[in-house]
């Protein structure tokens, strides 16, 4: 099921959360929400979930729209709502089972799907326990189960990595990967990597408006425009080897990092690359390149980039 | 139907699993059974094989329990968050206030129910007017109704259990004392609509066996009255003005 939203905007009292933002996130896409804190991630997922209504603008679910079909848009979707909140004097599997009948898990298929979430978010050994005797790590594996008891369309996860440890937060990725091949995924994070490891897509938003959207890749370009190396090179002088490089036609930019004048970093022009002809200048002059790495600028930089000022 | 039934059974489990069922059942029984054969105007001093002195009793405890078993349902949600997750589940906000409402009236019907073994020691005692206790038992659920209702209200009003306990108190008193104590300072029309807003004057008359329309009216109205304004509350979340 799609998700279009179009000019989105919610007040609240006099102040503007979220400024008309307009997206479309596929089938078979992971959309990462980034943003620092009071962004608006959180109100937008509120507002796809229904679970607050927009001041102005359209969202629609499928071909549903959020102002009116509000109980078909719930069913087709898995929320994970922000500090996972759940019914902490329940039994996990007790716990399930009640959010799996609230959205019309047959009592036929209902075993079969309690096992099934249990197993996919390693609950096996918790399972009879209290939620409220269960540790973050684990209370956030049940807030994932309870999202998907009833293998939703559409899996809306606000931070749903948040108090994991290393190993769950690969499972989980991995987890959410998988399903984003045939599901519509939406999950806002803090944690950079994590974009990077999971999503299609990044869309990044400030004080209520959306200031990048695209790949991680497409974001660097925006961001980098030009291609970044770090060479080192011995076996010729400093000054020798400075002028030799800015002979060459695609380099805009030498700029040497260490006294010797051998570490260095260059700077192309525009979209050309400067990979091979360095290699061919070292050759032919009979150096020996012992380092040529590209330089990316890291998703922090780019995040930081667009969200202070 | 089926929604509504589902929340009302989870509430109605949890109100025994967090033991506050048991406490407020040996409350209640205990305080009734006390002012019922033991002290007081009770069933001996009044020499009548009849329930009045019960109904008269309950009638003050169901006004003190039935806040505190409400002031949780909604406050408390809202102060976990987990108000959130229940409505981006596929229910209406009404369903949510009607599932919890049906819970506390069965709560209170367990209540009920274990005071039976009042009406047959005194069966037993002497001849009892069967459809007297009858319609006082189904006035003190129609009255329990009525403040549920407007304890779900208050419990929908804050994230605070204890503000929300006592609002409705505060509501409840205006319906048990005020307005009756305000209709016989006024003459004419406003001392007949006060008076007909008490609930005393509906109450007695049910418990002395006399059902009238008026009376169920009255209650239900109540109920109906305060289960919208609480769902009114929770719609609010989503008004944003300009």
């Amino acid at each position: 099921m799609d998700i279009t939203v179009e000019g989105l905007t919610k007040y609240y009292g006099v102040q503007k959360a979220v400024d008309n933002i307009s997206f479309t996130v596929k089938t078979g896409e992971i959309l990462g929400f980034l943003g620092p804190n009071g962004a608006g991630k959180t109100t937008t997922m509120k507002i796809l979930t229904c679970y607050i209504a927009a001041s102005a603008g359209v969202v629609t679910v499928g071909s549903h729209n959020v102002a009116d079909d509000q109980e078909i848009i719930k069913k087709s979707i898995g929320y994970l709502p922000e500090n996972n909140p759940l019914y902490t004097e329940m039994p996990v599997m007790e716990y399930l089972a009640y959010v799996g009948e609230l959205q019309g898990v047959s009592s036929a298929m209902m075993r079969e799907r309690i096992g099934e979430m249990i197993r996919t978010c390693g609950l096996n050994e918790e399972k009879h326990k209290k939620i409220e005797e269960l540790s973050k790590g684990y209370r956030q594996r049940v807030g994932l189960a309870q999202a998907m008891i009833h293998d939703p369309e559409i899996l809306i996860l606000d931070e749903p990595t948040s108090g994991l440890d290393p190993n769950q937060i690969v499972q989980i990725r991995e987890l959410i990967k998988s399903l984003g091949k045939k599901k519509t995924v939406i999950l806002s994070t803090h944690i950079l990597p994590e974009v990077e490891a999971t999503c299609d897509r990044i869309l990044i938003i400030n004080k209520g408006s959306i200031v990048a959207d695209g790949t991680a890749e497409t974001l660097r370009k925006q961001a980098q425009g030009q291609e970044l190396l770090t060479i080192k090179i011995e076996g010729g002088t400093g000054d020798e080897v400075i002028t030799a490089i800015q002979a060459i036609d695609t380099v805009e930019m030498v700029d040497p990092i260490s006294k010797d004048n051998l570490t260095l970093t260059v700077q192309s022009k525009a979209e050309a690359s400067s990979v091979k002809a360095i290699f061919d200048l070292c050759v032919s002059k009979k150096w020996y390149l012992l380092q040529l790495t590209p330089l990316e600028t890291r998703l922090e930089d780019i995040f930081r980039d667009l969200t202070l000022n | 139907m089926r929604i509504i039934w589902i929340i009302a059974k989870r509430e109605l489990k949890s109100f025994f699993d967090s033991l506050t069922a048991y406490i407020m059942l040996i409350i209640f029984l205990g305080l009734s059974g006390f002012f019922t054969w033991l002290y007081g105007s009770d069933v001996f001093l009044v020499g009548q094989a009849s329930l009045q002195s019960f109904f008269g009793v309950a009638y003050w405890t169901l006004f003190f329990f039935t806040p505190a078993i409400t002031m949780r349902t909604i406050a408390e949600e809202k102060r976990t968050g987990t108000i959130e997750l229940i409505l981006t589940k596929p229910i209406t906000d009404w369903q949510l206030i009607v599932g919890k409402y049906l819970a506390c009236l069965m709560l209170i019907g367990i209540a009920l129910l274990s005071t039976l073994p009042f009406y047959f020691t005194v069966a037993n005692i002497g001849p009892v007017d069967h459809g007297a206790v009858v319609c006082g038992y189904i006035g003190l659920l129609l009255m329990s109704s009525a403040y549920i209702s407007i304890g779900i209200f208050s419990s929908c009003v804050t994230n605070n259990q204890i503000v929300s306990f006592l609002m409705s108190l505060l509501i409840g008193m205006f319906f048990l004392i005020i307005f009756q104590a305000l209709s016989s300072n006024f003459t004419g029309i406003i001392g007949s609509v006060l008076n007909y807003l008490s609930i005393a004057d509906h109450y007695q008359s049910m418990s002395r066996g006399v059902i009238d329309s008026r009376d169920i009216i009255y209650f239900v109205s109540i109920t109906m009255f305060a289960l919208m304004m609480a769902e009114s509350y929770l719609i609010r979340r989503n008004l944003s003005e300009k």
